[in-house]
């Protein structure tokens, strides 16, 4: 391995975890008032959490683009207001990736939480605990393991994702290319050697994510 | 005991519960078939269930006037409740279990001490077990005592014996009669079997499709 393969490497699994951690507290959100709450327009908002994961990836980018570009609504205020700039840049990649793993880690939370029995939430209230005491104390260490697997889940998605993030980001040497982006291009250069050496850590990460995951389900089933 | 009810109405599947009655005696069975509303109603004075209106006050507070907006949170009505299920958290051991609602100037009251309660329902030797682990009348035990801790003024059994052979359920009335005896503590106590009532209580309600059909001294 170079030490630009291991910059590759360093960069994907590091933008992977920080937009796996930066969606966490959206995806908790999201997947609880989904597991626990009825209200209106629920299903629209199911929907469209669920989009990314039927889109093809490089509509989802597009469509990113469009929203994020300097001409974008959202890129634009971003570039006018605090000068930042999203597209083709690293936060373009933490962007893309965040999007694309986002409904994985929401469906693992929500199934998470709706596996806890509302009878001990209920139960923790009569004994004094308030809403936020009882999500703390009673429904997230129930759902842990299942947020936990969602969270694997999340990450090994966004190691291997590819659709999304070359229209957000483009592949930039050193600036935004990741594992897939620069398997990717070294096939397009015959650059075999090279592609095969990323694809053997592509396969050794995204398989000890997934195999994380399938042992952490195992446990919770057996504590069930 | 004085726990006032009056004009609750709860729509169920199929009927409305409609109560109006006031108690006051201490421990006070609620019979009925299944399905007649009793766990219902009293999910209702624990503020678990929102009634379409109801008046609940007891001794003098006033807990649920819906006419005049109030309801007071589940958390601060200090009703303590042991469901039919005993939903005793499993990823905490029984010590956790018991101080989870347990407040620390309850330390210095003569009954509802932690000491003092474990001492009473005899749990002293299961404190640091998982509560996976426990058989079925310890965790009838343990769900009593953590209730109990909470320092609850009144105290609702949802059918506490129900999942109990009859080998244990003779085993565990000791306790409940102890801890009505040691804690003097207002009681509503759903069941089904009439000699835990007679064991028990002093007073009966009967109930059918979410009305009082009956009243009587036990």
């Amino acid at each position: 391995m170079t030490v630009e393969e291991w910059q590759i490497v360093w960069f994907t699994a590091w933008v992977s975890a920080l937009s796996t951690v930066l969606i966490l507290p959206f995806g908790l959100g999201v997947a609880w008032l989904l597991a626990r709450r009825e209200w209106p327009g629920k299903s629209l908002v199911e929907t469209l959490v669920a989009l990314p994961l039927v889109l093809p990836p490089v509509a989802t980018g597009l469509l990113l683009l469009k929203l994020f570009g300097r001409r974008g609504a959202i890129g634009g205020f971003l570039h006018d207001t605090i000068d930042l700039d999203i597209i083709f840049t690293w936060r373009g990649v933490l962007l893309a990736l965040g999007v694309m793993s986002f409904p994985l880690l929401v469906r693992s939370a929500r199934a998470a939480f709706e596996e806890v029995n509302p009878r001990l939430e209920q139960i923790a209230r009569t004994l004094g605990a308030g809403n936020f005491r009882v999500f703390c104390t009673v429904t997230l260490p129930l759902a842990g393991r299942g947020i936990l697997g969602g969270m694997i889940l999340a990450f090994a998605r966004a190691l291997g994702e590819f659709g999304a993030t070359i229209m957000v980001a483009g592949n930039i040497p050193g600036k935004t290319s990741t594992l897939s982006l620069a398997i990717f291009q070294s096939v397009q250069l015959g650059e075999d050697a090279h592609a095969y050496r990323l694809l053997g850590v592509s396969v050794a990460l995204a398989f000890l994510a997934v195999w994380g995951g399938e042992i952490l389900n195992r446990r919770r089933k057996r504590l069930q | 005991m004085n726990l006032r009810l009056k004009n609750i109405s709860l729509p169920l599947a199929g009927f409305t519960l409609e109560i109006d009655v006031e108690l006051h005696s201490q421990v006070t069975a609620i019979f009925g078939p299944s399905g007649a509303g009793k766990t219902s109603l009293l999910a209702t004075l624990a503020g678990l269930r929102r009634p379409r209106s109801a008046f609940i006050e007891l001794n003098g507070r006033v807990l649920t006037d819906t006419a005049a907006g109030v309801e007071v949170p589940t958390r601060l009505r200090e009703i303590g409740y042991v469901p039919q299920d005993l939903a005793l958290f499993p990823h905490l051991s029984v010590r956790r279990n018991l101080l989870f609602g347990h407040k620390p100037e309850a330390e210095s009251h003569p009954l509802f001490n932690f000491d003092h309660v474990v001492k009473v329902l005899e749990i002293g030797s299961l404190i640091e077990r998982g509560v996976t682990l426990l058989s079925g009348g310890e965790k009838q035990r343990v769900t009593l005592a953590r209730a109990l801790l909470s320092s609850p003024r009144l105290l609702l059994l949802d059918e506490p014996l129900s999942s109990l052979d009859a080998k244990l359920k003779s085993q565990i009335l000791p306790y409940l009669q102890r801890v009505r005896d040691e804690f003097h503590l207002p009681m509503l106590y759903v069941t089904h079997d009439e000699s835990e009532a007679l064991a028990l209580c002093e007073e009966a309600l009967v109930m059918e499709r979410g009305r009082l059909v009956g009243q009587r001294k036990c």
